[in-house]
């Protein structure tokens, strides 16, 4: 139960540190909104709450630190300035670090925290601290706490007797307080006697109704301790007249007897147990004379009409009030995968249906296929709306993207600021979380190696803050993310020789400025002088392109010496489904992702041209493109009567153009994904796999691969690389 | 008859802690995410017992506690506010306001319970 209920803390820790770190960027945009700033306390004064109901105690301390400097803000003590907000901000990504130790283990960076929570005291006043630490009760004993036990050991529960005087004041009624719930209180402690007190009851002409005039006399005999005894009255320390006498100390005694003399010398009242203490309470309203509790009769009735009258009105007061977030439902991930995988099988089942009808060999099917394209469209309709399920906006990623980049600026003494754009555009969950490992990565490159130092800045005539803009928008059914820095940009002569040293290119290579941008994407490929510490050890750009090309997607890279550098991602909405162009080569039907394919064209003889021994190039408007022949690529053969006749011109990430040559093209369809993962192992130059209308398993073709594989697209590349060298 | 109790947080977390203690311990749990829901939602809950976070949006803790009691629609209704801490003027605050109680986060199931002794008579 309580595991539950701590994963909902940590769910709801993502969503407020969300809410801390959307604040502060909102703040350090110069939006000092007091709205903005108790948002923030909330968010984090919530954090803290929830940290303490599973002890954790760093967090709790930290959060309570951080919370206390915002309370000064919001109390207008504190200015909000550069410095302070900079270290808001840093503990705010303190604060995630610590959340993430207490959810998942591991250690916190001791001196770091000690720094912040340092820093952090510097802005809390003295007195504030102090408060915040005394214990609670309002300067009496803290309750629940056994102090009557000699130098902290235990006294051994022992029966005693409590003579307990109790006189509310006129204020306690007011409070909701009740003396006969007290008196149940102090029954669950042990053997109670109540006696009341009405001595004080003047006459019913000189009775005020809202004063109070009952006082009870309590013996209780229990082996509780004193402060237990007192911690039933803590909610009414204040409002009363009580003292709480044991027969164990003489001044107890003293008053005991006080108490006694005041009993003798008073009419004797009959004693009454707690029921019929009860009784009395009970009846008091209905006979004010005798009871006068306020609150009275006559109040009742015009307040339970009052409470018909205002309900309405505050029934419309809520829904203007509520103009914030719309409603919202939580539903299991694999709900959701399961009415995907559904929509899959129904727009199979669709191309299935339109298949079988053509088979039919029906002379008119006009109205049927009318029909038809109506299925058509309302499994799209549906497959895309299961997709806006899935999709979620990208600012919870860019939001712990603003954290990476302040981290990293902190680590290489640089400044920086991330701003973010288009973080409303949504993208599928998974691509989401898969995403956010090459995003820290090229973002970490970017301060690293990207931004130069502030004094650099200021001698080029830049300000001193490096500014990276992290974008995300759709654009023609893929979502495009940029990362633009305005740093130095390339260091081209650099690239370029750590690559021939690597012996990635050759010596005399001669490469377009862009070629020279994506050596960068090389495997193995690093430029940092020594490996640091920051953007990986030796991992290079290669990853990321493996990340994202693993997503269905793209990366660019393209720069201006002196100005920046832009990466350009490219993902498919979905991962789920895509746009495929459906072929077929040697007898065997695939489909090759639309997204890669620049044209098509039929070849004929005299565009083709041969290149050495076994390689042909395709002769397209006077450019030469190396032909890869994708029977070839994954070791089918074609019979006598077939033929490679079809030319796809894809283009890959780095630019290189190839033609990859197919026997026929059929149709350009949405397909199905289907992964091959666990299927069977990884297969060179495919993708994924399909299920096309005739029930037939296509494979989804992986254009990069088959070319990677290709010895003719290799020789063409060094060919015209050495060409361009002479 | 079971204790109803209305419980106003805007955190989750409290809240899900809350009914687990709570209807564990056999009270009938509502609750409500912020203070203007909570008063909102008073008059149909019609709880025994009102326990109430402080620091809320749209109306807080000392919000609810005055619109409570000066609506007059119960105004003896029990209110137990939440405190992290045992700050002494926040109680103090609230008192003025009109609350009957505090309850100081975090709790334990037995202060909880315990609290809600002093305020209703019920354990449950």
């Amino acid at each position: 139960m309580s595991g539950s209920i701590q994963d909902t803390f940590f769910e709801e820790c993502e969503e407020l540190l969300e809410a801390t770190d959307e604040g502060l960027t909102a703040i350090e945009g110069g939006d000092h909104n007091p709205e903005v700033v108790n948002a923030i306390f909330r968010a984090v004064h919530s954090i803290k709450g929830g940290a303490g109901a599973f002890g954790l105690d760093d967090l709790v301390a930290f959060a309570h630190r951080f919370e206390t400097v915002f309370d000064e803000v919001r109390s207008n003590r504190l200015d909000l300035d550069e410095k302070l907000i900079q270290l808001l901000l840093r503990s705010s990504d303190h604060l995630s670090a610590l959340v993430e130790v207490a959810r998942d283990g591991g250690q916190i960076d001791e001196p770091h925290h000690d720094t912040l929570l340092a820093a952090l005291d510097e802005y809390i006043p003295e007195e504030e601290e102090d408060l915040t630490f005394e214990p609670m009760g309002l300067g009496g004993p803290a309750p629940m706490m056994d102090l009557g036990g000699l130098g902290g050991v235990p006294a051994k529960p022992q029966e005693e007797t409590y003579r307990i005087r109790f006189q509310p004041l006129k204020e306690m009624y007011g409070t909701g307080n009740e003396p006969f719930f007290l008196f149940q209180a102090l029954k669950d402690l042990g053997d109670l006697t109540v006696k009341l007190d009405e001595n004080e009851l003047p006459g019913f002409d000189a009775m005020d109704m809202d004063e109070a005039y009952l006082a009870w006399d309590l013996v209780l005999i229990t082996k509780e301790p004193r402060s237990v005894v007192e911690a039933v009255f803590e909610f009414v320390e204040g409002l009363c007249e009580l003292s709480i006498a044991g027969d164990g100390d003489a001044e107890a005694e003293a008053n005991a007897l006080a108490a006694l003399d005041a009993m003798f010398s008073a009419p004797p009242l009959p004693e009454a147990s707690l029921e019929a203490a009860a009784a009395a309470e009970g009846e008091a309203p209905a006979a004010p004379f005798e009871a006068p509790v306020p609150a009275p009769v006559p109040e009742a009735k015009p307040a339970a009409a009052e409470e018909k009258a205002s309900a309405p009105k505050a029934e419309s007061g809520k829904q203007e009030q509520r103009g914030g977030p719309k409603p919202t439902l939580r539903v299991e991930l694999e709900r959701v995968d399961r009415l995907i995988n559904a929509v899959g099988e129904l727009i199979i089942n669709h191309s299935m249906l339109a298949q079988q009808i053509a088979n039919l060999n029906v002379s008119d099917t006009r109205d049927v296929e009318t029909e038809l394209e109506g299925f058509k469209n309302l499994a799209r309709d549906i497959q895309e709306g299961v997709m806006a399920i899935r999709a979620q906006p990208v600012k919870p990623l860019f939001q712990r993207m603003a954290r990476i980049v302040r981290e990293a600026s902190a680590a290489t003494g640089k400044t920086c600021k991330l701003v973010t754009e288009g973080e409303n555009t949504e993208v599928d969950k998974t691509v989401i979380e898969r995403l956010s490992d090459p995003l820290t990565h090229i973002l970490r490159n970017a301060v690293d190696h990207g931004i130069e130092k502030p004094e650099d800045r200021e001698s080029a005539g830049k300000v001193r803050t490096g500014e990276i803009r992290l974008s995300a928008s759709h654009r023609s059914g893929s979502v495009c993310i940029e990362i633009r820095d305005d740093g130095a940009g390339v260091n081209r002569p650099r690239v370029k020789q750590i690559a021939i040293e690597k012996g990635l290119i050759p010596e005399n290579a001669e490469l377009t400025d862009g070629e020279i941008d994506n050596l960068l994407f090389a495997p193995g490929f690093s430029t940092a002088k020594e490996i640091s510490n920051l953007s990986g050890r030796g991992v290079g750009m290669d990853v990321v392109k493996n990340a994202v090309t693993g997503l269905g997607g793209r990366i660019n890279i393209s720069s201006a010496p002196g100005k920046g550098s832009t990466f350009t991602i490219i993902l498919p909405l979905t991962l789920a489904v895509m746009d495929g162009m459906v072929v077929s080569v040697a007898d065997q039907t695939m489909v090759v992702p639309i997204t890669s394919i620049v044209e098509t064209m039929r070849g004929s003889d005299d565009m083709i041209n041969s290149l050495g021994a076994d390689g042909t190039l395709l002769s397209i408007r006077g450019n030469f493109v190396p032909i890869c022949d994708v029977a070839g690529a994954l070791g089918l053969y074609r019979g006598s009567d077939q033929q490679a006749g079809v030319y796809l011109l894809v283009e890959t990430e780095t630019g290189q153009r190839c033609a990859l040559a197919v026997d026929d093209i059929h149709d350009q369809r949405q397909v199905v994904i289907k992964s091959l993962d666990g299927v069977c192992g990884e297969i060179p130059g495919v993708a994924a796999a399909t299920i096309l209308g005739d029930g037939k398993i296509a494979m989804i073709l992986d254009p990069e691969s088959i070319i990677a594989a290709s010895p003719t697209a290799a020789a063409f590349d060094t060919e015209r690389r050495m060409s361009n060298a002479s | 008859m079971k204790t109803k109790v209305l419980a106003i947080d805007d955190s989750r977390t409290i809240r899900n802690l809350l009914a687990a203690t709570l209807e564990e311990a056999g009270f009938e749990y509502h609750c409500a995410v912020d203070g203007r829901e909570g008063v909102d939602m008073y008059p149909d809950v019609d709880p025994d017992v009102v326990i109430t976070d402080i620091n809320m949006p749209n109306l807080d803790g000392f919000g609810v506690i005055e619109e409570l009691r000066g609506h007059g629609i119960n105004s003896k209704v029990p209110i137990l506010v939440l405190t992290t801490e045992s700050a002494p003027e926040l109680k103090a605050r609230a008192r003025g306001a009109g609350a009957t109680g505090w309850i100081t986060k975090p709790f334990d199931d037995a202060s909880l319970i315990f609290a809600l002794k002093r305020v209703t008579g019920a354990a449950a």
